[in-house]
């Protein structure tokens, strides 16, 4: 089971259009060897989570500089748990305080990345995560 | 640019030079095997006369305020006047955002900037569905004119320039301006401002679209007509290469998208009948500055440059005044690290000092805590005096275009406008910008460029100090942050209602009837019902939800 490719979908929820970040990580995992589906721009919750739950994914890495992130975070991981689907890691980053970290991983965030982290150690944690997702299974 | 002999003799010095240079080579090898700038274009180690051989003084630098512009756009330069120091600014509400703008005036900014919320930028209303967790956050949210009164309350339209940042439903939002400018007494004629208009970048870049191309440049074209005969002193619109260059570009490309950018309006709007020569001077451009600092002087230069080439070879455009490019530089958001924040106001420095030097009419410089939250106070003031420094203790501004004649930096703008020309050629060959658009090439381009600028990073190619070399462990949350109440958004929803409750909803219906006819009719302009519509308090949804039925929705085409 574990060689399986690690499935994940980069979303954009919400009206924030900063898709650098975003496309970057997408392009990065992809590179490690994972299958990623990048949504695009202004999703709302719903559709990120039937992605996730449609294409069987092991994350969700979401990206947000607009300052919604706790609105968002606290909306998909709801809405995971509502479908039955918590088991799907939700990572993510952009402009978010430092302060508010500890807040967002009480929700059930897996990790936030912020500015300046090299995509490998986003990589490199997602490996991890899933694993251990999977061997749990 | 200089004489055969002279040359002859220098080139022959460089020789002498080269050999020596590549004997002691061995022994003290340089740093790297090879430079380029930021963006990648190949640095010689030394610039000498030979570089700028082909340079025409008269064709291809003249003189300050005139063709081709190289060397700025006003005779006197920063000696009339400096460049107006304009903060972007806005959050929360619009009394929220009344107390930054007055306390930015008071410190001596020159003119206001606007950020608005994203959902006032894509057209929902506060309470709409789509704007739950996004009101009064990344800037003031504006539902109606009576918010735009409470933003401006207290300061005379007619005393400060005002620059908008807004996109797809600009006409609401200049609508709401001039409305509120009528009710403290004040014409239309009268103001002047900035609304940036631009949607070809958000398509590109920035992502705040509502509506399909077509209908937008026309939105645009309608703009420009409707302000040359009744808001002559408005810029009409805000070329941007700022988001196209935080997305990931490189200076070329900010320079060659823009541009290309800016050939797509000004050929939308000759179509609907307009004369560049009139609406081409209120045409107004958006540049970044990141740190690499010849580069990017060599940049603006070599911008104004080719712009004025294309509007007089390729648009015939004759008035002199329709012909400069006269731009904005905001320092760069991308540039900031997170880690040791401080160190942006020397980032800062440096990329103001490039942009004054590279000759901008205006300029917003970034706060040091940006790459975490809105900045507070205390670091907008420090990047606002970051300005004052420069302008008044720098020495920089009190002779024109000092940086000219250097082999290297004439030598950079030589090199940045062909590399961008080839660029436009190219998307020329597609079919124009909107057909590049729709085939993804300047999004993978400038993704691409993002990627590799990423990887160089990683790679330790490229250091960034604090991030990738000279790090240190910090202490987390050393620095305050400004954060937005969550109950901004219902505060505004509650308004909202009220605001529903309380105006003459017939005045409102017919008003938004008159958008749907005008919509309908290619050939109407849709400013005069627009603004007939904010004034008895229509709101920005309501305006843009008619316009969303009748035109339809932009869906992005997603290219990675």
């Amino acid at each position: 089971m574990s060689d399986r490719k690690i499935r994940v979908v980069v979303a954009k929820p919400g009206l924030d259009g900063h898709d650098r970040g975003a496309k970057v990580i997408a392009r990065a995992l992809r590179d490690a060897g994972m299958e990623v589906i990048y949504t695009g721009l202004r999703q709302t919750v719903d559709q990120i989570v039937d992605t996730a739950i449609q294409e069987d994914v092991d994350a969700i890495g979401i990206s947000i500089l607009s300052g919604a992130h706790h609105h968002y975070f606290k909306a998909i991981i709801e809405g995971l748990a509502a479908r039955d689907a918590s088991d799907v890691i939700v990572f993510g980053g952009g402009v978010i305080p430092e302060s508010e970290i500890p807040d967002l991983v009480k929700m059930g965030a897996g990790a936030i990345f912020g500015p300046g982290t090299p995509t490998s150690t986003c990589v490199k944690w997602l490996e991890g995560a899933v694993a251990e997702k999977r061997k749990a299974e | 640019m200089f004489d055969k002999t002279i040359l002859e003799e220098v080139r022959k010095l460089k020789e002498g030079y080269d050999a020596s240079v590549e004997k002691s080579l061995g022994k003290q090898p340089e740093r790297r095997e090879s430079f380029t700038t930021g963006g990648g274009i190949p640095l010689k180690r030394l610039y000498t006369p030979v570089d700028i051989d082909g340079v025409d003084y008269e064709k291809d630098l003249g003189l300050p305020g005139s063709f081709p512009y190289t060397r700025g756009v006003q005779e006197t330069q920063y000696r009339g006047r400096f460049w107006t120091m304009r903060q972007y600014a806005g959050f929360a509400t619009a009394e929220d955002s009344n107390r930054r703008y007055r306390m930015l005036l008071d410190q001596g900014t020159m003119g206001l900037s606007v950020a608005f919320d994203l959902p006032t930028q894509i057209g929902y209303d506060s309470d709409h569905h789509m704007a739950a967790g996004e009101v009064g956050k990344v800037g003031v949210a504006i539902d109606s004119m009576a918010d735009m009164e409470t933003l401006f309350d207290g300061i005379p339209l007619d005393k400060v320039s005002t620059s908008m940042t807004i996109n797809a439903p600009s006409s609401v939002l200049l609508a709401m301006y001039i409305g509120v400018a009528e009710k403290q007494g004040i014409s239309m004629d009268k103001l002047s401002g900035t609304i940036q208009n631009d949607i070809l970048k958000e398509y590109i870049a920035r992502g705040t679209y509502i509506f399909p191309p077509k209908p937008s440049m026309r939105l645009i074209t309608n703009i420009f007509d409707f302000c040359s005969k009744n808001v002559p002193k408005w810029n009409t619109i805000s070329i941007s290469g700022y988001h196209i260059r935080e997305a990931g570009s490189t200076a070329v490309q900010e320079v060659a998208f823009t541009l290309a950018d800016g050939i797509a309006y000004v050929e939308a709007a000759i179509k609907a009948g307009l004369d560049p020569n009139v609406f081409g001077k209120r045409l107004s451009f958006f540049f970044n500055a990141h740190n690499d600092f010849i580069e990017e002087i060599s940049k603006f230069r070599a911008a104004r440059r080719l712009w004025a080439r294309i509007l007089k070879d390729r648009f015939g455009v004759t008035d002199p005044k329709a012909l400069p490019l006269r731009f904005h530089t905001q320092t760069g958001g991308c540039t900031l690290t997170a880690q040791q924040p401080e160190n942006n106001i020397a980032r800062v420095t440096i990329q103001a000092l490039a942009d004054v030097l590279g000759g901008t009419q205006s300029l917003h410089t970034n706060s040091m805590d940006e790459a975490l939250a809105l900045p507070t106070e205390k670091s907008v003031r420090i990047a606002l005096k970051t300005q004052q420094i420069i302008a008044h203790e720098s020495g920089v501004c009190n002779t024109i275009d000092p940086m000219a004649g250097s082999y290297a930096i004439e030598s950079l703008t030589n090199e940045i406008e062909t590399q961008a020309m080839e660029y436009i050629s190219k998307i020329d060959e597609m079919g124009g910008m909107m057909a590049a658009i729709e085939k993804g090439y300047v999004q993978k381009q400038i993704q691409d460029a993002a990627y590799d600028y990423q990887i160089s990073i990683e790679e330790n190619d490229r250091v960034v100090v604090g991030v990738n070399k000279f790090t240190v462990e910090e202490e987390a949350g050393s620095l305050q942050l400004l954060k937005v109440d969550e109950s901004v958004g219902t505060n505004q929803a509650k308004k909202l209602k009220e605001l529903r409750d309380s105006r003459d909803n017939i005045a409102v219906k017919n008003a938004l009837d008159s958008i749907r006819e005008a919509a309908k009719d290619e050939s109407a302009n849709l400013m005069p019902a627009i603004l007939d519509a904010v004034r008895c308090y229509t709101t920005e949804g309501e305006i843009c939800g008619v316009l969303r039925e009748e035109f339809g929705e932009y869906k992005e085409n997603i290219v990675l």
